[in-house]
This record gives C-alpha cells, sequence and structure tokens, in this order.
C-alpha cells in the first residue's frame, strides 16, 4: 500500500538514547527534558540490616510451614469429614463441610507457597534493576540477501516454476485430498426432509395434562388458568420423547370467547379454551410467561412477547412472527381432542419454512 | 591450556549432580544456548504485565481441574433414573450426564470442589483475557513488532469463549440445555444451509442424542488443543520480543530494564501461579457456580426465568435480545433477519477490535519498532475508540441481563430492550468524544506540570499583597518521564500537481488516510508537548517574578 | 357439649356473625374500589367468586388493600388481623362460590414427593419464578415475586386463584397432591435450611450474578495480588 510515500518528518523522531545503562548522571544544561539514565540503586531495609533480613527469613519460612500444615489439613479433611454432612457457616449459609475444608486448606496450601516465595523474592532477592539491550527483529541486509538467493536457488532445483504440469496437478491433488474428508462428515446426521414441519400430533389425538398424565376436558380449564399438554401416546420413557416433546409441546388456555380478537383463533378454539405451541418461534425457548389479565405470554429467554388473545401476534421482542396454533375439539367422550397437526412449522423459522 | 587440561578431569568427577545432568542434557538438547538468552532475561515490574499471567495460570488450572473431571464425567444422553445422595432428583429421569455431574458434586469426595475451581477458573479466565487485552490496547502494545501476538491472543479469547460454551452445555441441565436450544436456532436462522448444519451437528432433529458426546470432544480436545498450540506460540513471542515498559528515566525504545528471569521472576511468577491458584480454590470453596442441582435436568419443554449464559457470551445474549424481529418471507423461503442479523454482528464486535492494530498502523504509516508503552492519554484517538468499543460491548452486556436488572432496579424491561437499542448506536459515539476530550484536559495537564511546575498547594504571600501558590518545578527524571512520547504529524496527501503541471491520480484510499491521519493528529487531536525552548523561556521568567 | 345439629346451629350462627363483621371490615376498607356489594369498579375488579382462598392469599399477604396504582400491586405489611382476614374472606365467600381457605394438611409436608414437586415446578412455575423460586420479570415492570419465605398456605391459595396477572392452576388441572409437592419441593430447595453445599448462592440467579462475582472478587482479588507482587518494596530510609 502506499505507506511508502508518508514523508519521514511526519513520524516522531526516534528516541535518541544518549545513556546507555550504566551510565554515570549528569545534567543536561542543553536539554532539560533529556533522560537522565536509571536512578541509582536504593537498598531496602533488608540489605543493610541483618535483623530485618533474617525477619524476612523468617516470615517466608513460616509461609511455607503452614502451607504443609494445610496440606495436611487437606488430607485430614478428606479422610475424616463426611461427603454429605453440612455445616453453617455465617455468612455463607448451610454449606458442605467437606466442601468449604477442603477448598479453605488447598487454598491456604497454594497461597503460603506463592505469598512464601514472592516475599523472598521481594526482599531477599537482589532488586538492583538491569537493563538489557534490545536487538532490532528484522534481518540486517546480507542475511535477507542470502535467504532470498537460497530461496530462489532452491526454487530453481526444484523446477516447479519451469514444469507447470507438476505445480498445477500438484494443486489439484492437494486441493482435492481434503474433500474426503468433508464428505466423511455427511453421516453425521440425516437430511432435514420435513422433519421440521410436522409433530406428534393429529386429528383425534387427545390432550394429555403434562402435570396429572390424564386427557383434559372442558370443564377443567377455567378461564384464566395455564395447562400444558402432551399429545396422547407420547411417554417420557419414550427413546424420542425429547425429540418429539421440542415440537409437541403444547400451552392450553381459557379465555371468555367475547375477549378473543382474532377471528381464527376463536374458530379454531373450543368454548374459548385456546391451545398454542409451548416453543417460542424465535429461537425455541419454551415459552410460558402467561399474564392472565393482559392475555400476553413473555417468553424468558429473550422477551419475545405475544397477545393469546389476538392470534397470538408478536407485540414485542425479536420473534419474528406468531406462535402456530393447534385446532382442537371435543370428542365423543367429552374430552378435548386436536383436529389435526399445527399448520404451520412449531419453533424458530428456518430457511425451507416459507 | 595446560592447567584447564589437567583440571577436567577433576572437576568432571566432583561436578555436582545437577550440572552433570544438564551437561548431559545440553549435549543433547542444547539447553545451554539457550539458557544463555534465556535465563536471566530481564522482565519490567508493571502489576498490569501480570494480568497475561492471570490468563495462563488459571488456563493451567482450568487443564488440571479439567482432566479430574473427565474421570468421572459420562459424556452420555441416555436417559436414567437417578437414586443419588440429592434427595429433590430422586426417581427422575435425566440424561447420564447429567447424573454423572450430580454424583462429581455429592458422591465424589472433593468432586464439587474441583467442578467449582474449574468453573470459577473458567470465568477468570476469560475475564483475565479481556482486560490483558484492554491493557495491551491502551498502552499501544501491539504495535510492531507485536500485531501477531496481538492476533494470538485475540483467538484465544475468541476460542477461549468457546470452549466455555461447550464447557457450559456439558452438564446436561435445564440451564445450558436452554443455551444450546438458542444456538440450535440461531443455526437455523442461517440461510440455505442452516436447516443442514443443525441436523449434522445434532445428528438429526434437536435435541437428540448426540450433541454432549460432540461437545465433550469439542470441549476436552480440539479447541483446547488448539488453545494449547497458541498459548505456548505466544509465550514464545513474550520472550523473543521481549517484554515492553513505560517511559521513564533510563528506559529507551532500545533496552528493557527490570529484574532478571532466575532468581526473581522464577521466584515471582512462579508464586504467582500458587497465588492465582489459592485465591481460586478459596474461591470455590466460598460461593457456588452452576449449582446444576437446582436448576434440574433439560427438558426442551421446560425453562427458567433469567436464562443466561456465562458472562463472555452475555454480549451476544443482548444482541439477540434487543433485536427487531424481522423476518422475510419470499419463493417459499424464510429470512429470518432476527436472528441471522445478530448471529452477524457477533463476530463484528469481536472483529472491530481485533484488527484495530492494523487500522493505526495503517494510518500512522509508521514501520519502526515500538516498545516503549503509551500512556493512553497520549494517543487520544486509540483510547476514545477503546472506550468506546468497551461502551458497545457492556451496553450489550446489560442487553442480556436485561430482567434480572429489571426485578433489581425495579425497572420496565421494555424500556431497557429500547434503551439498549438506542444506546447500541449512540453510546459509542458518546464515549468516543467524551473520552478523547479528557486525553486532552490530561494532556494539557501535563504540560502545565512541565511548564509551570507541580501545585505544591503552599500559598504565599508577596510584599505587595498578592497571593500566589508555590509551584515546584519538577525533577529531571519527571520531565523526561511527562515528555518522552512521541508525537505524529497529519499525512498530507501531498501536490495534486507534480513538477511537469500533470495531474497526479490520488488515490482514494490515500484520500481515506489522509483524512484519517488528520483525525489522529490534527490540531483537535493532541495537545503539542511542550518544547525545551517554551521550558527555558518560561522558567527563566518564573526567575524574575 | 352440643348435641350435632346444636353444633351445625352454632357453626352456622357463628357464620353469620363472620359475615357481618366482614361485610363492616369491607366497607371500610375495600368498597371504595370493589364497589360496595363487590360487584367492582374502575379502580377494581368484582369478588363476586373469587372465594375465601383469594381475599386470604390477598390480604394475608399485604397485597391488598392496595396502596397506589402502579404496574402491580406489590407485598406489604400485613394490615388485618388473621381473625378479621378470615371474617373478610367470610363474606366475600357468601357472594359467590369460589375456592375456599385450604386446610393444613393439603399444604403440608406429610405425603409428598419432592422430586416429583420439583418436575412439576420447573415445568408450571420455574418460568416466572425462576429454578428455585427467587423470582422474574414480566412486561413493562410486572414480575414474578420471589417464593423465599412466603407461607405455604399463601403458595397454595396462589396456585388455587390466580392473583392478578398469575394464571391460576385449578385442581382440575393441577391436582391437590401436585400442589402438595410443589410446596414440599420449594421448602427443600428454598429455605433457611436449604442447603447449599458449594458456599454462597449468589442470589440463586445464574450467570448474572456468578459473572459479577468472577470479576468483583474474583479478578478483583488477584489484581490486588498482582498490584503487590509488582510493588516496590520499601527502600532503607537514607541518612
Amino acid at each position: 500500500m502506499s505507506s511508502q510515500d508518508i514523508p519521514e518528518e511526519n513520524l516522531p523522531a526516534e528516541q535518541d538514547a544518549p545513556h546507555g545503562h550504566g551510565s554515570v548522571r549528569t545534567a543536561d544544561e542543553q536539554n532539560p527534558f533529556a533522560d537522565p539514565g536509571l536512578p541509582p540503586h536504593e537498598h531496602r531495609i533488608q540489605d543493610t540490616d541483618e535483623r530485618a533480613a533474617k525477619r524476612s527469613e523468617r516470615t517466608v519460612a513460616l509461609l511455607f510451614t503452614l502451607s504443609m500444615l494445610a496440606t495436611v489439613g487437606f488430607i485430614a479433611s478428606f479422610v475424616t469429614i463426611p461427603v454429605d454432612k453440612s455445616v453453617y457457616i455465617f455468612p455463607l449459609g448451610h454449606i458442605s463441610a467437606l466442601n468449604f475444608a477442603l477448598g479453605m486448606t488447598l487454598g491456604v496450601a497454594l497461597f503460603a507457597i506463592g505469598a512464601g516465595a514472592v516475599h523472598w523474592a521481594r526482599t531477599l532477592m537482589s532488586d538492583e534493576e538491569v537493563a538489557d539491550e534490545r536487538h532490532p527483529i528484522e534481518a540486517d541486509p546480507e542475511t535477507r540477501a542470502k535467504v532470498h538467493a537460497d530461496f530462489k536457488q532452491g526454487a530453481k532445483e526444484s523446477v516447479i516454476g519451469r514444469r507447470k504440469l507438476i505445480r498445477n496437478t500438484m494443486l489439484g491433488a492437494l486441493t482435492l485430498v481434503p474433500l474426503s474428508g468433508v464428505v466423511l462428515l455427511r453421516d453425521l446426521g440425516p437430511l432435514p426432509g420435513t422433519k421440521l414441519r410436522h409433530t406428534l400430533w393429529s386429528k383425534g389425538k387427545l390432550l394429555v395434562n403434562m402435570n396429572t398424565h390424564e386427557p383434559l376436558r372442558p370443564s377443567d380449564v377455567a378461564v384464566g388458568s395455564l395447562t400444558f399438554a402432551m399429545p396422547e401416546g407420547l411417554e417420557e420413557h419414550d427413546e424420542e420423547f425429547m425429540t418429539e416433546i421440542a415440537k409437541a409441546a403444547l400451552m392450553i388456555i381459557r379465555l371468555e370467547p367475547e375477549a378473543i380478537k382474532d377471528k381464527r383463533e376463536l374458530e379454531w378454539s373450543h368454548e374459548g379454551i385456546v391451545a398454542y405451541s409451548k416453543i417460542c418461534t424465535h429461537v425455541g425457548c419454551p415459552i410460558s410467561l402467561y399474564e392472565q389479565q393482559t392475555h400476553h405470554a413473555l417468553c424468558p429467554c429473550h422477551q419475545s412477547t405475544f397477545d393469546l388473545a389476538d392470534g397470538a401476534r408478536v407485540i414485542f421482542g425479536p420473534a419474528g412472527h406468531a406462535l402456530p396454533q393447534l385446532r382442537i375439539g371435543v370428542n365423543d367422550e367429552g374430552y378435548l381432542e386436536a383436529l389435526g397437526d399445527f399448520e404451520e412449522p412449531v419453533g424458530p423459522a428456518f430457511w425451507e419454512r416459507g | 591450556m595446560s592447567t584447564t587440561a589437567n583440571e577436567a578431569p577433576r572437576s568432571r568427577g566432583k561436578a555436582p549432580a545437577g550440572e552433570r545432568v544438564a551437561d548431559w542434557a545440553d549435549g543433547r538438547l542444547g539447553i545451554y544456548s539457550l539458557a544463555k538468552a534465556n535465563m536471566r532475561k530481564i522482565f519490567p515490574d508493571h502489576w498490569s504485565f501480570m494480568l497475561g499471567e492471570v490468563c495462563l495460570y488459571s488456563f493451567i488450572i482450568i487443564i488440571l481441574t479439567g482432566v479430574y473431571l473427565t474421570l468421572f464425567f459420562h459424556p452420555s444422553m441416555n436417559e436414567v433414573t437417578y437414586h443419588g445422595s440429592y434427595v429433590p432428583l430422586q426417581g427422575q429421569l435425566m440424561s447420564e450426564a447429567y447424573a454423572s455431574t450430580l454424583d462429581i458434586s455429592f458422591d465424589v469426595r472433593g468432586g464439587l470442589l474441583i467442578r467449582q475451581i474449574h468453573h470459577w477458573a473458567a470465568l477468570i479466565f476469560l475475564a483475565g483475557m479481556f482486560v490483558h487485552m484492554m491493557r495491551v490496547f491502551f498502552t499501544g502494545a501491539f504495535r510492531k513488532p507485536r500485531e501477531i501476538n496481538w492476533l494470538f491472543g485475540f483467538l484465544l479469547f475468541v476460542l477461549g469463549m468457546f470452549t466455555g460454551f461447550t464447557g457450559y452445555s456439558l452438564p446436561d441441565d435445564l440451564l445450558s440445555g436452554t443455551g444450546i436450544r438458542f444456538m440450535e436456532g440461531a443455526i437455523l436462522s442461517v440461510p440455505i444451509v442452516g436447516t443442514y448444519i443443525s441436523f449434522f451437528l445434532f445428528g438429526g432433529e434437536f435435541p437428540g442424542h448426540d450433541f454432549v458426546a460432540r461437545f465433550y470432544s469439542i470441549h476436552i480436545l480440539l479447541l483446547p488443543g488448539i488453545m494449547l498450540g497458541l498459548v505456548v506460540g505466544h509465550l514464545i513471542l513474550v520472550f523473543y520480543h521481549k517484554h515492553t515498559q513505560f517511559a521513564g528515566p533510563g528506559k529507551t525504545n532500545k533496552n528493557v530494564v527490570g529484574m532478571p528471569l532466575l532468581p526473581v521472576y522464577m521466584a515471582k511468577a512462579g508464586g504467582f501461579f500458587f497465588l492465582v491458584f489459592g485465591v481460586i480454590a478459596a474461591i470455590s470453596a466460598i460461593a457456588t457456580i452452576n449449582p446444576i442441582w437446582a436448576i434440574g435436568p433439560y427438558r426442551p419443554d421446560m425453562v427458567s426465568t433469567g436464562a443466561q449464559p456465562d458472562w463472555y457470551m452475555g454480549f451476544s445474549e443482548g444482541l439477540i435480545r434487543v433485536m427487531p424481529g424481522w423476518e422475510i418471507n419470499f419463493w417459499g423461503h424464510t429470512l429470518v433477519l432476527g436472528v441471522f442479523v445478530p448471529l452477524l454482528i457477533f463476530p463484528l464486535v469481536l472483529v472491530a477490535i481485533a484488527v484495530y492494530p492494523f487500522i493505526e498502523s495503517w494510518v500512522t504509516g509508521d514501520k519502526r519498532e515500538h516498545h516503549i508503552l503509551d500512556r493512553p492519554r497520549n494517543a487520544p484517538t486509540r483510547t476514545a475508540f477503546g472506550v468506546a468499543w468497551i461502551t458497545w460491548y457492556m451496553v450489550l452486556l446489560i442487553g442480556g441481563g436485561n430482567d434480572l436488572w429489571a426485578t433489581h432496579f425495579h425497572l420496565s424491561i421494555n424500556a431497557i430492550t429500547w434503551f439498549v437499542r438506542i444506546g447500541f448506536f449512540v453510546a459509542p459515539v458518546v464515549a468516543f468524544i467524551v473520552t478523547k476530550r479528557i486525553c486532552l484536559g490530561l494532556q494539557r495537564r501535563d504540560k502545565d506540570k512541565v511548564l509551570h511546575g507541580r501545585e505544591s498547594g503552599i500559598i504565599k504571600r508577596l510584599p505587595h499583597g498578592e497571593f500566589i501558590e508555590v509551584h515546584e518545578p519538577l525533577s529531571q527524571e519527571q520531565l523526561h518521564t511527562l515528555t518522552a512520547h512521541e508525537q505524529y504529524k497529519p499525512a498530507e496527501i501531498g501536490p495534486e500537481v507534480d513538477e511537469n503541471g500533470v495531474r497526479r491520480k490520488v488515490k482514494r484510499t490515500e484520500k481515506l488516510r489522509a483524512k484519517l491521519s488528520k483525525g489522529y493528529y490534527g490540531e483537535d487531536s493532541q495537545i503539542p508537548k511542550p518544547t525545551v525552548e517554551e521550558y527555558k523561556e518560561i522558567t527563566s521568567g518564573h526567575g524574575h517574578h | 357439649m352440643f348435641a350435632p345439629a346444636d353444633k351445625a346451629q352454632a357453626d352456622e350462627t357463628a357464620q353469620s356473625l363472620a359475615i357481618d363483621e366482614g361485610k363492616k371490615l369491607y366497607a371500610v376498607g375495600c368498597a371504595s374500589c370493589h364497589g360496595t356489594g363487590g360487584q367492582g369498579t374502575t379502580d377494581g375488579p368484582s369478588l363476586v367468586g373469587v372465594g375465601a382462598a383469594a381475599v386470604d392469599f390477598q390480604v394475608g399477604t399485604g397485597r391488598m388493600p392496595a396502596q397506589q396504582p402502579g404496574a402491580q400491586v406489590p407485598e406489604k405489611p400485613v394490615v388485618y388481623s388473621q381473625a378479621e382476614i378470615d371474617q373478610l374472606a367470610a363474606y366475600i365467600a357468601s357472594l359467590g362460590a369460589g375456592p375456599a381457605i385450604p386446610s393444613e394438611e393439603k399444604y403440608g409436608p406429610e405425603g409428598a414427593d419432592i422430586a416429583k414437586g420439583g418436575e412439576l415446578f420447573r415445568n408450571n412455575c420455574a418460568q416466572c419464578h425462576n429454578f428455585t423460586g427467587k423470582g422474574g420479570a414480566l412486561t413493562h415492570g410486572k414480575y414474578a415475586p420471589s417464593l423465599e419465605d412466603v407461607d405455604p398456605k399463601h403458595i397454595y391459595e396462589a396456585m388455587l386463584t390466580g392473583p392478578q396477572n398469575m394464571p391460576s392452576f385449578p385442581d382440575g388441572t393441577m391436582s391437590e397432591q401436585n400442589k402438595k409437592d410443589i410446596i414440599a419441593y420449594l421448602d427443600a430447595v428454598n429455605s433457611d435450611d436449604t442447603v447449599e453445599p458449594g458456599g454462597l448462592s449468589l442470589g440463586g440467579l445464574g450467570p448474572v450474578s456468578e459473572g459479577l462475582f468472577a470479576w468483583v472478587f474474583g479478578l478483583g482479588a488477584l489484581i490486588a495480588v498482582a498490584v503487590w507482587v509488582a510493588a516496590r518494596t520499601a527502600k532503607a530510609k537514607k541518612s
């Protein structure tokens, strides 16, 4: 790039260092801002007073001894304290005695070693500041020229520049060979197909209350109440329970029919009982913070807010579309049943959703 | 010659064991030439230079405790019924991963402590890297020759974030599962390939039976392996470049002043490892982290309020929370902008800080090595940019915790979300302007101090009744320290017409650079440092007062 | 000793006495918002059919009488004695049938399955009240309160009646046994005697408080240590 054209005078002057390390300090009459050089070394108390040094030595030894004692304490705690014993320690509360004892003894054992070593370094090891010269990282011109020449010679001897066929086929082979690795990743998972479009719900499936595991009747669901349901036949022990409930989870509320503003919502409900997907259309959190007076449902993850009295349309937050509604009715025995699957995919939107 | 020949066999026989081992090793590894360059290597003393050590040591602690945890953790999503010692979960269905984490916490002696050390160390590792990176940024330590090491450090920070995220997800508890679900939703939003990536990652539909095992190998092998390599490279470069230092008497761009590795830094740095480990162990004895037993096993149809990721992922959580729910449907496809845009901004936030060194070096055109650190005030534009970036990051972090701020400060969650939406654009700009002003103010104060001396606080009454405050002149050390910084002149484009009267084509990039350079080093962006002439004039004037 | 018939007679008398007393209290403390006959006004909802449980919850937790309009009526020091609350409840219950105040065996710990309660809690309650009932935010300044130190009876009544914006969980959809399990779970994980094996629970709020703790106390302590390691040792006084 054009950095070469920066005029030299725009760069600040290189700091000159007239005084190398160890030079005698002289007041510079010409330049009051000049580097006076390293200040003379001052002695610490420990350097001049042997008693102070002895005190430091004892402190360091004491810290190392403390560490040994703490390690003994760690082993003793491990052996003697039962793993399930709890103890009240103010202000921590009721906590595991073993965790506290092990953590504190280990903490002290380690900290004391560190404190001892640092105190030793700070008080007893030489604290004379010394300067080390830096050397430029860039190679000198001769080295540079030599390397370039060597490289050119090597490249020439390899004949890669002349034998284009070798070069091109080699590049081709090297480019293709990683593809095997990419192909191997294919079996990480099945292709999506239409899996994201379907759930376990289908016509005639009863709505099973997740609290009691009983099918729901309209009379169970009161205005202002909140119930979660899953499709009949799904059991928590099922192999695919997690995957199925991740799509089929249902949130059931009851509104006064005249409070329902959306026409389709009213049509798909039963006596004011409406069933919405519990899975947020944003990124799939189970949304169920239902405010029964405002009829709003809030997602606890990213605060998308849906108006359940108005087709569950989004009224705040990052969700892009309304919660899918499940069309429900009542079967001959008086139980709530689904009248089909969701008409649109539940959960987060994806490219093929359309 | 003869004396050495005579003495050689004797000394060989008498040499202490350590020396003989070292000789043996040198004959095979050449350790003496390595040690010659490094054993008495000089390191400068400053507390902020130890932030990187905090990161290094917490990384080592994480590896040590992590190896221990692998001995007990079962990375499996098989459903089991819990019969361990935590009563409120007995008889519950859960994955083996979750059950084994409960066993580590309740039935393995010391398991809870190691789990807590592992997690606390991870939070501190990331926080340490953040602060270390900011130290390097604000002092300009990223300048030549250290740009590559800056990138190494940046990569470590990013990989650390993902290693943390994958580790956080392994116990398969309700909170981390919610995080995984969020990740799945974010992947689904990627146009064209999102659905496929999601199915390949999870081995089918979410949650499937595979992700814990897959994340496990990523968390314990793939990412830490790369990080270990980067850490080693980072350290080799630190040794090779030698440490930077602040300006001061005797400190130049061509030397490094401090104390030798052996013995002082061996003791200080080695001791500091134990101090860091000790502090983290004590924290793990005192404070709970991620109590998965209280959170419960993951079920995709359950959730808790206050669902947040660990702090280092908080800014991405903020992005996703404040984004409006834009969604475009066309030709049977859905473009989920409400999720995909945050997914794109997420790397942009990080890259903004990562590429800064290269932008600055392009603007200055400075190709020299820099080993003397800047005081942040002496690089106002850089400092202002850094503060603006931190402000941006913090605004997003607030957004990521909007529900907790709402309950704790009795605010409306909707109001906080709007505050973050506006703050995302406005706060960095305000922070930039304010910081630059403050830097210039501090530069003026430094100039004042150099020219007029330090305010002594002593009030003197002159014979004619006037009161003055006595200003003490600074020592030469102080004068040097306050005037040692470099000041650039803004780059100019140069004449647009050359000596033959032919119009020279000025590239657009060149114009941009001149503009940026003016912004960096123009009259409004730095206070010219005092010159010797100014100083002499004023000091001689003082004599006549 | 009363004969059974007499006992019923006496109960009835006591009941109607309570209703009368309750009506007087109601006229003074509640009628301005809820209307003279509990039919409701623009300032307060109708109380016909809310039941004694709703009164016992609202007045027993100090939420009623409300002090000022706002996003939500908060918990406050209780104004009425339990006897007065019972009288108020009797009066409201007489306006229309509604859930009665639960007896102690319904929310007591006997026969409760804590683990099942935990599962129910995570499915029905945690989304608003957090994993262990520490509370959380709702829209526009509303919130789900913390369940710490809340009387089990009041928790039971809240589930039954759905106060303010909380949905109700009537016995038809959440059985009495379910409610008992939930209360037992809360007592196990969120009471003064709950063991937090790891140490300070940091509010039980999850990663945000953990992150703050790691920054302030973790990194803070380590920086303090670093300052000590790098600081200069005291020099001997020059003489």
